[in-house]
């Protein structure tokens, strides 16, 4: 019936909506549990749209566009490293200058590519797929874009690196006390800087996505505040990678329920649905207090004497 | 034979001061890079950059008009990290200005300009202080972490802005979503007639001044400059150091406040959604570049004003995109932060 019709597209379109919550909020797990805050993450995504999409449209391989994405995202990662861990200089300040970096790279880069047009240029994207047939009602659900089932396979996988591996072990330890992971022989400048390039190569990804997969065209404010997003979900997520999907879901079923109330003729201040997760992320802070699970050594740049 | 040794230790002041200057050219040298991929000449855009805005009397005027709220959000933010406390929310602090003098402008309706101009900068203040308060206090009394909680009531005004912008504040009249124009008594007047430069420039000098005098002259800046040096040391020499944290970060607030009103009473004269596009973040910029000395915000942000307007006038002049100045902005805030580890360290002869 109409309410069914009306939850199973709810639940179509919340996967989408968080699919690049999910990958950028994994990218910023790994950042985090090294022991580093990545403020570059908002620009890292839209880096990663990017690039993404001018790969994919000069060389008309969307797989190598999203190649193209990882590497920015490697290299926005590195960069970070190289001013927050080889240097040590403030985090926030490192973070927040490689977001203005990579967007107004982006930018830059964008005019260069594709010059000032009326029309925005456009891809043909990723292809939903097509596991259950048209006909069954549950087809909105089951068809996603394939990335969206990687991105739930990521967070597994993540899971699983961080807890179970030996490098998952050294990332906690240099994140926890750096200290006693150099004394115990670890090399806390490598660590960090392997875990900060796989971050930054997941939170382009989830920029890539927007351009690859859902809309096949780059706008300015394709990002949106997504990378912002993520920093209040992990958070939420207390950096546990399993808690991150339900983060994403949640923050993603808000918003595909404003969404279609909207399109059905609500009347309703969305831009204020909008701020809920902010708001939540204060609150939940704030009930919880930040320190009591964050990695301890989050913001302290660690220097060999 | 004159041997010289690099070791550990504080670098003299003179030092301090000039890391900026040295990385203005290595900033230059680096964004030549994205200049020669669009296959223009690098000194010719740079010429285009820095001397020809200030080359008629028009442009240089605008370079001032384009610091005015740079000169505010460099001062608020430099004010918070000089006692070490991160707000990096002077861009939602503007903003909730901007909202409180639309307002005003809105509802003081044929107020004379010598009671609407001071409650227009008294409201930006307030509501920017307002604004600062929640991550404020729970930092004081929670130690909740200040950065995400400034940098997310970033993303929650931007979303009150467009919610007021396209619901109950929305102009009927106009094609885009904006507020009624503010009141005439609310304006801030000219100083150059035909001209933008109006009296938020010297607002934002004065603010500086007493930010500077506060700083280095207070027993209060003292206490501020104590606990960003170490909190437990001036919690041990004595000093209240939450009193003293939650009223620099209000301050802090405020003034990025004023940036806002500024902007609304000044320039638009409506609440529109691009009211910032970032000047909160250029405030983060010009703190680092100018080494948190107000009188080094005063140059950083005529430089970062310089540079906004130098974008267009390359972008107009050689078709080189606009957003080159926002790349050099952000190199020239990695370059010096990276410098700036230079003043840890001193050379020194061996004999």
């Amino acid at each position: 019936m109409d309410i069914t019709l009306f939850l199973i597209g709810l639940v179509a379109a919340t996967l989408r909506v968080a699919t690049p919550l999910i990958f950028g909020t994994l990218g910023e797990l790994f950042s985090e549990r090294s022991g580093v805050l990545n403020l570059g993450i908002e620009g890292t995504m839209f880096l990663g749209a990017f690039v993404g999409f001018a790969v994919a449209a000069t060389t008309g391989s969307l797989w190598i566009g999203l190649l193209g994405a990882i590497i920015a995202g490697m290299l926005s990662g590195l960069l970070m490293s190289l001013l927050s861990v080889r240097l040590g200089v403030n985090q926030h300040v490192a973070g927040l200058g490689i977001t203005l970096l990579a967007t107004g790279l982006s930018l830059y880069s964008f005019r260069l590519i594709f010059g000032e047009s009326k029309i925005p240029p456009s891809i043909e994207p990723f292809p939903m797929l097509n596991i259950l047939p048209e006909s069954n009602p549950l087809a909105p659900i089951t068809n996603q874009y394939l990335l969206t089932y990687i991105g739930i396979a990521t967070i597994a996988v993540v899971w699983w690196v961080i807890s179970k591996t030996r490098f998952g072990l050294q990332i906690r330890a240099v994140g926890e006390n750096p200290e006693a992971a150099d004394a115990a022989g670890l090399n806390v400048y490598a660590i960090r800087t392997r875990a900060l390039a796989i971050g930054g190569a997941l939170m382009a990804v989830g920029g890539a996505f927007l351009t690859l997969a859902q809309l096949g065209s780059f706008t300015f404010g394709i990002v949106a505040g997504r990378g912002w997003v993520c920093i209040a979900l992990i958070i939420f997520a207390n950096w546990q990678a399993v808690s991150v999907l339900w983060g994403a879901l949640i923050f993603g079923g808000v918003q595909a329920l404003q969404l279609r109330l909207q399109t059905l003729g609500f009347k309703l201040p969305y831009e204020l649905f909008l701020s809920l997760p902010y708001v939540v992320t204060i609150i939940a802070l704030t009930l919880a207090g930040r320190n009591a699970s964050a990695p301890s050594a989050l913001l302290k740049a660690y220097r060999r004497e | 034979m004159l041997k010289l040794k690099i070791e550990r230790a504080p670098a003299p002041v003179w030092m301090r001061s000039l890391i900026p200057i040295i990385a203005i050219p290595v900033t230059f040298l680096i964004t030549s890079i994205i200049i020669l991929l669009d296959g223009a000449n690098p000194l010719t855009a740079y010429y285009h950059f820095l001397i020809s805005p200030l080359a008629s009397k028009s442009s240089a005027i605008e370079v001032l008009v384009k610091s005015t709220p740079l000169l505010l959000t460099g001062a608020a933010v430099a004010f918070a990290f000089n006692s070490g406390y991160w707000n990096i929310g002077a861009e939602g602090q503007l903003y909730a200005g901007a909202i409180a003098a639309a307002w005003l402008g809105m509802i003081l309706k044929d107020v004379p300009p010598y009671l609407g101009i001071p409650a227009m900068v008294l409201g930006g203040f307030a509501a920017g202080m307002l604004w600062a308060f929640p991550s404020a206090i729970l930092k004081v009394k929670l130690k909740v972490d200040e950065v995400v909680t400034t940098l997310l009531m970033n993303s929650i005004v931007l979303n009150v802005t467009s919610f007021l912008l396209n619901g109950p504040w929305r102009d009927p009249v106009s094609m885009w979503p904006q507020s009624p124009e503010i009141a005439s008594g609310t304006v801030f007047f000219k100083l150059i007639p035909r001209t933008r430069l109006h009296f938020g420039i010297i607002l934002a000098v004065v603010i500086l001044i007493i930010t500077w005098f506060v700083i280095k002259r207070t027993s209060f800046g003292l206490k501020m400059r104590a606990i960003g040096l170490s909190k437990e040391g001036a919690h041990f020499a004595g000093i209240k150091v939450n009193k003293t944290m939650l009223t620099v970060a209000l301050v802090s607030g405020g003034i990025a406040g004023i940036a806002g009103a500024g902007e609304v009473a000044g320039i638009h004269f409506h609440l529109i959604d691009a009211i910032s596009d970032g000047l909160g973040y250029s405030g983060i910029i010009i703190a680092t570049l100018g080494g948190l000395h107000p009188f080094g915000v005063g140059l950083a942000a005529l430089f970062i004003g310089l540079i906004d307007t130098g974008a267009q006038t390359v972008s107009r002049a050689m078709g080189v995109p606009v957003y080159l100045g926002d790349v050099v902005q952000s190199t020239l805030l990695l370059v010096t932060l990276s410098l700036f580890l230079l003043q840890n360290y001193r050379i020194r002869r061996v004999k």
